[in-house]
């Protein structure tokens, strides 16, 4: 299978300066690859760093040092390097992502939320709606939501929101942290059965699952972070 | 050197994927006596950006924001602007009557307080024909209705249409001055804290109206900010400022979520969590 995205040696660190600049390393020496149809799985034990990949991955953290290459239309971009515009560019078109908890926009509606993303990407608007329906639709969605902006949704239904937001678009390499976390047993089945469409369709996924039995049945490999665990440094 | 730039409605230039930077910022300084105002500020802008400039009281972002609209001389330095010819062109030497042309069509600035950009004593409709007009629209009934189309999309009711804006309330106002600089298809932006002075509630129905004409339009803007939450919701890339000097740049979330300055962590440690 085609590697999607390539991460070698990544390390990562906070410095806290209003602590006295002191230096909180979250991880060494990371290396590993995404591929094309496969879902791995980020493991070890909270506080490992699962996230601070992920958000390394997205661009949304800072790299110390080592390489994220991505492969794009444009093709390798070093995540580690690129512009901001490039990376903004990476996000609409390569890299999608599927955060634990909905940031709400005031006074904005499920549908729009949910839309939102292909709407961004050139669809027209009734296109868009009719692709977000079917998604809550398959989520479970109360029908009368979907016109309310979520604000007010219980932690599920906001989690439903946040995965069809998610899932909606074709980004050729998902990332997903712990999307079935505040779900029941059906939601849940439902959210496996969107991520093994995904990879039918050829899409790289890396995820947190923290529930066991998802984490068994969506998991193509497991990433031991624990093995990326920084050597402890003096600050 | 001569020629106004044509206004033909397109915008070859408005593609958010071109590789053509709109307005590229170098060197820009600004010195009020031996005081810095602003010092080496340099970025580039794209078509379809959104860049906050966020810091405290006295950080030198208006001041910044002045210079580039032009609205003052800097010091130092120079701002270059793609026109809608596809041409750059550095603004320190574009004759008064092109600048002028420019802020008045392809730039917007949005003011914090709307009275400094409203006329407070003619209607909300001709607020916003008044920039139709200085674009050459001369049908009375094409302008009115296009007022009232902006109206209507600043969420201001068309009853209220020949009413002035000293009757308006603050949210209303800045929804007013907001439609009054969007009516003439502007590519570029500026606003000086947008929704600073109104209630949490205006600010909320305000950000949203904002962030939907930014993506619709695919304006690019560049906003003056204290405000993070602000920065947040409305920008792709953020500049921090303190002392008139950049402190650090670079995608919005990601100065946010992991600040790299010390400067920048005690900003962002500052925001009360609700």
């Amino acid at each position: 299978m085609p590697k999607r995205l390539i991460v070698s040696d990544v390390s990562k660190s906070f410095t806290m300066h209003l602590r006295g600049g002191v230096v909180l390393p979250v991880i060494g020496r990371a290396d590993f690859s995404l591929e094309s149809g496969k879902c791995f799985v980020l493991g070890g034990p909270s506080g490992a760093g699962k996230s601070s990949i992920l958000k390394m991955l997205y661009g949304n953290y800072a790299c110390n040092s080592g390489q994220i290459l991505v492969v794009t239309d444009n093709g390798m971009i070093d995540l580690v390097t690129a512009k901001p515009r490039e990376i903004l560019r990476i996000r609409k078109e390569t890299i999608g992502y599927v955060s634990q908890f909905l940031s709400v926009v005031p006074r904005v509606s499920t549908m729009d939320i949910v839309s939102e993303p292909l709407i961004e990407r050139g669809y027209f608007r009734d296109d868009a709606h009719a692709r977000a329906s079917a998604l809550l639709e398959h989520l479970n969605l109360p029908r009368y939501l979907w016109d309310l902006p979520p604000a007010t949704f219980s932690g599920g239904e906001q989690q439903r929101v946040n995965i069809a937001r998610g899932f909606i678009t074709d980004h050729p390499i998902l990332l997903l942290d712990e999307p079935t976390a505040s779900l029941d047993a059906a939601n849940r089945e439902v959210v496996i059965s969107l991520i093994e469409q995904k990879k039918r369709s050829g899409v790289a996924l890396l995820g947190i699952f923290h529930d066991e039995e998802v984490r068994s049945r969506v998991a193509d490999q497991i990433i031991d972070v624990s093995a990326f665990a920084p050597q402890a440094t003096v600050a | 050197m001569n020629a106004n730039p044509s206004l033909n409605g397109a915008h070859p230039y408005n593609d958010p994927g071109s590789d053509e930077p709109l307005l590229q910022v170098r060197s820009l300084s600004k010195l009020y006596g031996s005081r810095i105002g602003c010092t080496n500020v340099e970025f580039d802008l794209w078509p379809g950006e959104v860049l906050a400039i966020v810091g405290e009281s006295g950080s030198g972002k208006t001041t910044l924001l002045n210079c580039i609209s032009t609205r003052l001389v800097p010091t130092a330095g120079g701002v270059r602007y793609r026109m809608r010819d596809g041409r750059m062109r550095e603004l320190f030497g574009l004759e008064e009557a092109e600048r002028r042309f420019l802020m008045r069509t392809d730039w917007g600035f949005v003011h914090q307080n709307p009275a400094d950009g409203l006329r407070m004593s003619v209607s909300a409709g001709a607020n916003v024909g008044e920039r139709l007009m200085a674009v050459g629209e001369r049908n009375y009934g094409q302008i009115r209705k296009t007022a009232g189309d902006w109206l209507s999309r600043v969420e201001i009711e068309m009853d209220r249409i020949d009413d002035q804006p000293r009757a308006f309330s603050g949210g209303m106002r800045q929804r007013l001055q907001i439609a009054r600089n969007l009516v003439t298809s502007p590519r570029l932006v500026f606003m000086d804290e947008p929704t600073g002075g109104l209630d949490v509630s205006v600010q909320a129905r305000l950000l949203d109206l904002l962030r939907g004409l930014v993506t619709d339009l695919g304006l690019a803007a560049i906003i003056v900010t204290h405000d993070l939450a602000v920065a947040r919701l409305l920008s792709h890339r953020m500049i921090v400022m303190k002392d008139g000097k950049v402190i650090e740049t670079g995608l919005t979330d990601r100065v946010l979520d992991d600040p790299q300055a010390p400067y920048t962590q005690l900003l962002v440690s500052s925001i009360l969590q609700v």
